[in-house]
């Protein structure tokens, strides 16, 4: 049986299809998908993202546990509200899951993990937190709704109570605040600005419904996937998992080797990874003609097998298929995608695809 | 509740046929198919001339969240592609028992549309679908 969020009334009266997703029955669009796409680009539209656990960290030790369990550096937060994207990994490097870690105070921190591991984090974090003085607790109370788009964060700073309003507007990117019944993050998962607000889960659909009569777009999981994939952001699950690096899955990036003290999780087995130089490469794919690009599809450098698409699809904004994929190390361009029976070319270019509104490839690349 | 047009047959993996006085039938997928999948973005179609048996895997539709094999509903040869889904594959969403059509066949065992199913068989089949 399948949880239901808050907002599940609000969704199956706006005439939801409604599927269930991790653990969690949740709208995959409100009757157009690639209607909800243009409407993020273009202007604002919500998610509800309740699935999501927050977890917060708390005590003297909080900082430590966090420096050892992630793979980017903590220590790189200093202004209370900042905001980090990291991964949780394993011993062997595998990531158990990819988060953000938000700065409340020094001995505060909250973790926002996703929904299909939420269980496993929990049990993981409070194992690795018995040397550490540290209390973990999961916040089962609270939900969270993700308004996206070029006009999201006035529509949300409209709506918020005057005492939160002012250091709301002033949020820098990828900083929150946290004020009496308030969470508000300058964060998201779509190549677009906006808010992610968290609140009691009492208080969700009434905001719901404010952000409703407000003229934001309600939006499904559709387009969430369709966002996320064009802003070039990896899918737990998808794109990377425990059976891979984040050094293998295009997130080499927020992996901080460079304090040589801090011996985290997964740390040897990364920089083993490194010096017998078998990272995979992970790119972004342009489909060149008409087709999907889907995952699992394999991808051909000639007739040499290289690796597949971990994440496809068709792009509403660019109004073709896109693609993230896992390459062997030496894989060299020119690329084929298999389709079905066919063979047909991708062109590799750099992710993202599309931020804010604007196409970051080049289009008339063939 | 999606529409099921009475003067149709249908099949189990929800293509719709509509008999012609010539003895071509077309073919297309129906409100509830268009509904499941989503928004289309891609249909491959077959070629003129093909020869079809019935229940061969002859198209594909492909939406934001899927692609989805479209099966032969009668034998026959292909004699007509809709060739604007191209350019407009959303017509299959906005018009799926008209200018969403996908191709014609001339058939090629006219008792095969008696193994099909009539309108009111299928809009049970498409309740058991959606509980």
């Amino acid at each position: 049986m399948s949880n239901q969020t808050p907002l599940y009334d609000a969704h199956v009266a706006l005439g939801a299809r409604m599927v269930p997703f991790a653990g969690w029955m949740l709208p995959v669009h409100f009757g157009s998908q690639l209607d909800e796409h243009h409407a993020v680009r273009r202007c604002g539209g919500m998610f509800d993202v309740c699935h999501m656990r927050a977890v917060d960290v708390s005590g003297i030790g909080a900082r430590a546990l966090l420096r050892f369990v992630l793979a980017n550096d903590v220590q790189k937060l200093r202004t209370p509200g900042k905001a980090l994207y990291s991964c949780l990994l394993r011993d062997d490097g595998g990531v158990l899951d990819d988060l953000i870690v938000y700065y409340l105070a020094e001995d505060r921190f909250r973790l926002v993990v996703n929904a299909g591991t939420a269980t496993k984090d929990i049990a993981w974090l409070q194992v690795q937190a018995e040397d550490f003085a540290v209390r973990i607790a999961p916040r089962a109370d609270l939900g969270m709704i993700a308004v996206q788009g070029p006009a999201a964060r006035e529509k949300v700073l409209s709506l918020l109570p005057e005492s939160v309003r002012s250091s709301a507007a002033q949020l820098k990117p990828f900083s929150a605040l946290a004020e009496a019944a308030w969470f508000v993050a300058r964060t998201g998962y779509t190549g677009e600005d906006g808010f992610e607000v968290m609140l009691d889960h009492a208080a969700l659909p009434a905001f719901w419904q404010q952000l409703l009569e407000t003229g934001v777009q309600p939006c499904g999981l559709g387009a969430r996937d369709t966002l996320r994939l064009e802003a070039g952001m990896n899918l737990y699950g998808q794109d990377m998992d425990e059976q891979v690096s984040p050094l293998s899955s295009g997130l080499t990036w927020t992996v901080d080797l460079r304090d040589p003290t801090r011996r985290f999780i997964g740390r040897d087995a990364l920089e083993a990874e490194q010096v017998a130089g078998r990272s995979a490469q992970f790119v972004g794919l342009v489909l060149a003609g008409k087709g999907v690009l889907r995952q699992h599809q394999p991808l051909f450098a000639g007739d040499q097998p290289v690796g597949e698409v971990t994440s496809g699809g068709f792009a509403p904004t660019l109004q073709r298929s896109i693609a993230l994929a896992r390459i062997a190390p030496d894989a060299v361009a020119p690329l084929c995608v298999g389709i079905r029976n066919k063979r047909i070319p991708v062109t590799q270019v750099r992710p993202p695809f599309v931020r804010s509104g604007a196409v970051c490839i080049d289009l008339a690349l063939r | 509740m999606s529409h099921v047009p009475d003067n149709l047959k249908f099949t189990t993996s929800h293509e719709w046929v509509q008999l012609a006085d010539d003895g071509s039938v077309s073919v297309g997928i129906t409100d509830h198919a268009q509904s499941l999948l989503g928004d289309l973005v891609f249909v491959e179609l077959p070629e003129m001339g093909d020869d079809l048996a019935q229940g061969d895997e002859c198209a594909v539709v492909e939406s934001v969240k899927a692609a989805s094999d479209v099966f032969a509903p009668v034998s026959g040869q292909v004699v007509g592609c809709n060739e604007t889904l191209a350019d407009a594959p959303e017509a299959i969403n906005q018009d799926p028992y008209g200018d969403g059509w996908l191709f014609r066949l001339q058939l090629s065992d006219a008792a095969e549309l008696g193994n099909l199913l009539d309108a009111a068989a299928y809009r049970v089949l498409c309740e058991q679908d959606e509980h």
